[in-house]
């Protein structure tokens, strides 16, 4: 099944509108916390973790029959804190600590907070790790998947493209790496920074199956792409470019070229908090 | 202990990636990965286990993040390339994915780095290597081996399999002569070897370096003035008590080393552990001068050129045992 039914959709819309307040309030606690690149992502994770493609165990993370999610864009991740506290990898009460004094959840994630694999945030790692990690799992003939989820500005990383020919190489079709294309970095956007041109091309040549989800905020048009290229059989590993709106749902924040630290005020997330959704 | 009289010479790559191979016949979790760098022995490997041995290419920071991927997933990883490319091309991967992670996450990764000092000889100052004690001394959990010749390069394979967490063994990349007598096992809780008891001054070296202080400490035994020599082959995890102990039963102590002097390396270390025990000893620094080199030669030419070569350092040790200024 590739398309959502109507009320999963309405289910996980809600769940992104829930997570989507959640992020905001984190950001209002703790206003050092890169919160634009952290609201790109928000349905590609929600569908992700409660679309049904990770097979999870939040009350034993590192379960060995679990797919493996890699935050390679860990600072831009914000938004997984209230995901994985809802799943029940960590308490709920803990997202009123972030970035506190004696709290796990930093502003830039760890694996020490549970459900995390790898060290994230330093940018351009996520890829490589990943492939090591498809590779044990299809060596040891384990089926488990391997995800990573990377943003474009990452991608200027030359190790990303080490990784991706090396996966393509070794046909590690258990691996599968979504963009968060919101096409800005820190200094506006990443067109104007270096192009990639087209990232479908590239990864074309690369030798991965490419997809693409024209809107990144629509969970069904998400759920209904990365349904279909887990039915890939081609035997490359999957690239899925997710094109998103840096900072959406925040006026003045949303697709704004110097977004990626830039705070909201309180005042504006009281405002859209009560706002009711779009 | 005495060196072999035999001394027959041999590469440490090759005697290392023997008893890795024999290490992959019994343990299926043991898993090779190269940045396309090779020897004869590494295609046994390649052919007899084809399922856990890879080539990421010339690909460095690939190598060590597919191999901390693969040490996730339990595998025991030997990753193995040219020593400045493995530790330098390469350090932010090696401190995120194998010293950060390695942290909150076991593993278990050997860096295998060919090419200690000048041992690239002709091929200049990118192939060659003196820096990598330092900077990868400085890593938190990772266990830094610098072996002195094939035999104990041999033996580091399985404390490397049998201890978790991540290492860095620095390996010569030319024919060298055994110093570690046969029948002998390496102390790997002391990580160091006392090869000569001497008084008055001790030499500490490592790596190729114990050659040269070797043939200095007996050229000037035949004198009648006895040094002691330690060879130090773990530098990170050797047992301080025991190193403090032994440097203590000297006035001086002359350190020798294939790195940069007063970079952070042998000599650094020698000096923190004497300053924090607060033994009376005078330590003296033999190291490379602080700049890089261009010019062609042997390798003790070079070393001569840069003041760690036979003819000087056998001076100043004369120098110390007669207590000259």
């Amino acid at each position: 099944m590739t398309q959502l039914d109507e009320k999963t959709c309405t289910q996980l819309s809600g769940k992104a509108r829930w997570v989507w307040e959640e992020t905001l309030k984190i950001h209002r606690r703790s206003p050092e916390t890169r919160v634009a690149s952290s609201l790109s992502p928000v349905e590609i994770f929600v569908v992700l973790y409660y679309g049904g493609f990770l097979r999870q165990n939040p009350t034993n993370p590192r379960w060995k029959d679990r797919d493996r999610c890699i935050i390679s864009k860990g600072h831009g991740s914000l938004c997984m804190y209230p995901i994985l506290a809802d799943l029940g990898y960590f308490a709920l009460d803990e997202l009123e600590r972030v970035c506190q004094e004696g709290s796990f959840l930093g502003g830039i994630p760890d694996p020490v907070i549970p459900g995390y694999e790898t060290i994230n945030g330093s940018l351009g790692h996520g890829a490589g790790v990943g492939a090591g990690m498809a590779l044990a799992l299809k060596r040891r003939g384990m089926d488990q998947i391997v995800y990573v989820v990377t943003g474009d500005g990452e991608l200027h990383e030359g190790s990303n493209w080490e990784a991706f020919m090396f996966a393509a190489h070794h046909r590690l079709d258990n691996l599968v790496v979504i963009v968060d294309n919101n096409r800005i970095g820190m200094l506006g956007p990443t067109d104007e920074i270096v192009t990639h041109r087209s990232l479908r091309s590239k990864f074309d040549a690369f030798g991965w199956a490419t997809y693409e989800v024209a809107d990144g905020h629509s969970v069904g048009e998400i759920y209904r792409v990365l349904a279909e290229s887990r039915e890939d059989k081609s035997g490359k590993p999957r690239a899925v470019i997710v094109n998103t709106v840096k900072g959406k749902g925040v006026p003045g924040l949303a697709g704004a070229p110097l977004s990626h630290v830039t705070a909201i005020k309180p005042e504006l997330i009281e405002q859209l908090l009560e706002q009711p959704p779009a | 202990m005495n060196a072999p009289t035999m001394n027959p010479t041999k590469a440490m790559r090759d005697t290392m990636l023997v008893a890795v191979h024999d290490a992959m016949g019994r343990d299926r979790d043991v898993f090779f990965v190269s940045a396309d760098f090779g020897s004869p022995v590494l295609d046994k490997i390649r052919s007899d286990f084809p399922d856990r041995f890879i080539n990421v290419g010339i690909a460095e920071q690939n190598l060590i993040n597919v191999s901390a991927g693969l040490a996730l997933e339990g595998y025991k990883v030997f990753a193995y390339a040219i020593a400045p490319f493995i530790t330098m091309r390469c350090y932010e991967q090696t401190r995120v994915n194998l010293a950060l992670l390695s942290e909150v996450r076991p593993m278990n990764v050997t860096l295998i780095g060919v090419g200690a000092g000048y041992s690239y000889v002709v091929s200049g100052p990118t192939h060659q290597c003196y820096e990598d004690l330092t900077i990868m001394r400085l890593l938190p959990n990772m266990r830094v081996l610098s072996p002195a010749d094939w035999k104990i390069a041999q033996t580091m394979v399985v404390p490397c399999l049998e201890s978790s967490g991540i290492k860095y063994v620095r390996l010569d990349a030319q024919l060298l002569p055994q110093l570690y007598p046969d029948g002998t096992n390496p102390d790997f809780s002391r990580g160091f070897t006392q090869f000569r008891q001497g008084s008055g001054v001790c030499v500490v070296s490592t790596g190729y370096m114990t050659h040269v202080a070797m043939n200095a400490v007996d050229s000037l035994s035949a004198e009648g003035a006895h040094a002691g020599l330690l060879d130090i082959f773990d530098l990170s995890g050797y047992d301080a008590d025991a190193l403090a102990a032994t440097l203590a039963q000297y006035e001086t102590v002359l350190t020798m080393e294939e790195g940069f002097r007063a970079r952070g390396g042998l000599d650094s270390l020698i000096l923190s552990l004497v300053s924090e025990r607060c033994l009376p000893v005078r330590v003296v620094a033999c190291g490379l001068d602080n700049r890089y080199r261009f010019e062609l030669g042997s390798r003790e030419s070079i070393h001569e050129a840069a003041g760690i070569g036979a003819i000087a350092v056998t001076n100043r040790l004369r120098s110390l045992m007669l207590k000259e200024p």
